[in-house]
């Protein structure tokens, strides 16, 4: 039944996702122009750690673009629910989980086919990273993107107006991805930053995303990562579901 | 043996200044293959009514059963024999016709090949079978409308729940949608319970109206009976019984005040 169920909202979704080319192509070419214009001011400098100065901004980069594509995706269930089509589901015997899951999955493979579309094009600019490294990314940017993108269906079936959603979502996404070291790592931020940045959950993610790319997979950073990455997501689509479950008032 | 019954069935909404009591105590029975006509001045609790009926809002006081199955303890049973079609419809303008109306059936969990047959044998009684390939976007406002509510009806169901289903029509399109729901009592004794501001849809659809002011019952019975008693006589117009139930009654002028 939710299987059955999710694979019907996946399919609705990803079709909508095909029938927009632009948001296709903006979705590809977005990620393209940070590795070229972002990516050469990097290649000289000192980053620490092992590897290349890519093997540390790909990752970041991944995480980044994650972070926002996944945090704005409840703008499209805002449309939806003006035009009364996410009540016309919830009225049916449909799974509450599946509502929820079929999109967040939609979105997911959708950014995880960017991502190894970013990093294609890294490793033509000069990226060499272990390809178990490279898929171990993957998992951590699926994660990220389900515990983002449930938890922006949340406040978007919440909130009543694209108004208050845009300036929410940016009020948090912003200073989650500075004090994540998405950008740079932590390793180089003054005392005070680093630890700061140990409340984000993103800043595990990505050190042990940095790992994963210069093949060490047996770290701290790792377990820490995993752990935070897939607590992150259980929480998120719990509180996404139960959104879908009793909205309305 | 009532195929909808509520009792003290009550919403309270809680906003920043203070609780709303949208609903206060709704007791209603409507029996199989009845057409129910709810009426009542806007923000009387007809919406929050039919919401809570059809478990998209919880009830905060009250029970209801629905064919059978307990709103609170059953939700997914009363999901599975209610249809329900909102005021705005509920469809994807970039999404065909066909589309949505497969779309709808599986999440009924008809199989695929069960929700095609059924979205063709839907076009075909709702007149849409030249609109299939159709985005939604691209239809009229009586198509529209016939659409809505040929996705209530997917699962065949046995209660169907239609809020204002003919604002914004033309007559003809009004009339036309009148006869469909007629039909459905008629060919399949589809319980049908609509809420609407057009009294003379009232008076030509209902078997019975269940008038609704300040979130309760104020009155209920057959069109002519509510006529006789607050209306005075069964010539007078259901437009003057309303009024006349819900005291909203053009008010005598007030005597001039006092000048000192």
């Amino acid at each position: 039944m939710l299987l059955q169920d999710t694979a019907l909202i996946f399919g609705r979704y990803l079709r909508q996702t095909l029938r927009s080319r632009f948001a296709m192509l903006f979705g590809v070419l977005m990620p393209l122009l940070y590795l070229l214009f972002f990516g050469p001011l990097l290649t000289d400098l000192p980053l620490g750690g092992g590897g290349s100065s890519w093997q540390v901004l790909v990752p970041g980069l991944l995480l980044q673009l994650g972070l926002f594509g996944a945090a704005f995706a409840g703008f499209m269930i805002i449309v939806e629910k003006n035009h009364g089509v996410v009540e016309r589901m919830r009225v049916t015997p449909v799974s509450r989980l599946a509502l929820l899951l079929g999109r967040v999955l939609r979105d997911t493979a959708v950014f995880v086919l960017q991502a190894v579309l970013l990093v294609l094009a890294a490793v033509v600019m000069g990226l060499r990273a272990p390809v178990a490294g490279i898929l171990i990314g993957f998992a951590f940017v699926a994660l990220l993107t389900i515990s983002l993108a449930s938890l922006s269906y949340a406040l978007a079936m919440r909130v009543s107006s694209p108004h208050t959603f845009g300036p929410t979502v940016n009020a948090l996404t912003m200073p989650s991805m500075l004090l994540s070291g998405l950008m740079l790592p932590m390793s180089l931020a003054p005392g005070w930053l680093d630890a700061l940045s140990h409340v984000m959950p993103f800043r595990y993610l990505v050190d042990a995303m940095r790992d994963a790319y210069v093949g060490s997979y047996a770290t701290a950073s790792m377990a820490y990562g995993v752990l935070v990455a897939v607590a992150l997501a259980g929480l998120a689509v719990t509180v996404g579901t139960r959104v879908f479950r009793t909205a309305g008032a | 043996m009532p195929i909808i019954s509520t009792a003290g069935l009550a919403r309270t909404f809680q906003t920043k200044s203070g609780p709303v009591e949208a609903v206060r105590g709704i007791d209603l029975t409507v029996a199989p293959g009845e057409i129910l006509g709810l009426l009542g001045p806007n923000g009387a609790g007809k919406t929050t009514t039919l919401r809570m009926l059809t478990t998209l809002l919880a009830p905060t006081g009250g029970a209801a059963t629905v064919a059978g199955h307990d709103l609170a303890t059953d939700p997914a049973g009363v999901r599975r024999v209610c249809g329900y079609v909102a005021q705005s419809g509920g469809v994807d303008p970039q999404v065909s016709v066909r589309e949505e109306l497969v779309t709808q059936g599986r999440l009924y969990r008809l199989t695929k090949r069960q929700a095609v047959e059924r979205a063709d044998e839907l076009a075909r009684d709702l007149d849409l079978t030249g609109l299939l390939d159709r985005r939604t976007s691209a239809l009229s406002g009586g198509q529209r409308r016939r659409l809505d509510i040929a996705l209530g009806l997917a699962h065949r169901p046995k209660v169907l729940f239609l809020d204002e289903p003919t604002t914004g029509l033309d007559p003809a399109s009004r009339a036309d949608l009148w006869d469909l729901v007629r039909r459905l009592r008629d060919e399949h004794g589809t319980t049908v319970v609509l809420t609407t501001h057009y009294l003379d849809e009232a008076d030509a659809l209902a078997d019975r109206l269940v008038i609704v002011d300040g979130g309760v019952v104020v009155a209920e019975g057959t069109p002519s009976a509510l006529k006789l008693r607050y209306g005075g006589s069964t010539d007078a117009t259901l437009q003057d019984t309303f009024l006349a139930i819900t005291g909203r009654t053009p008010q005598p002028a007030a005597p001039a005040p006092a000048t000192v």
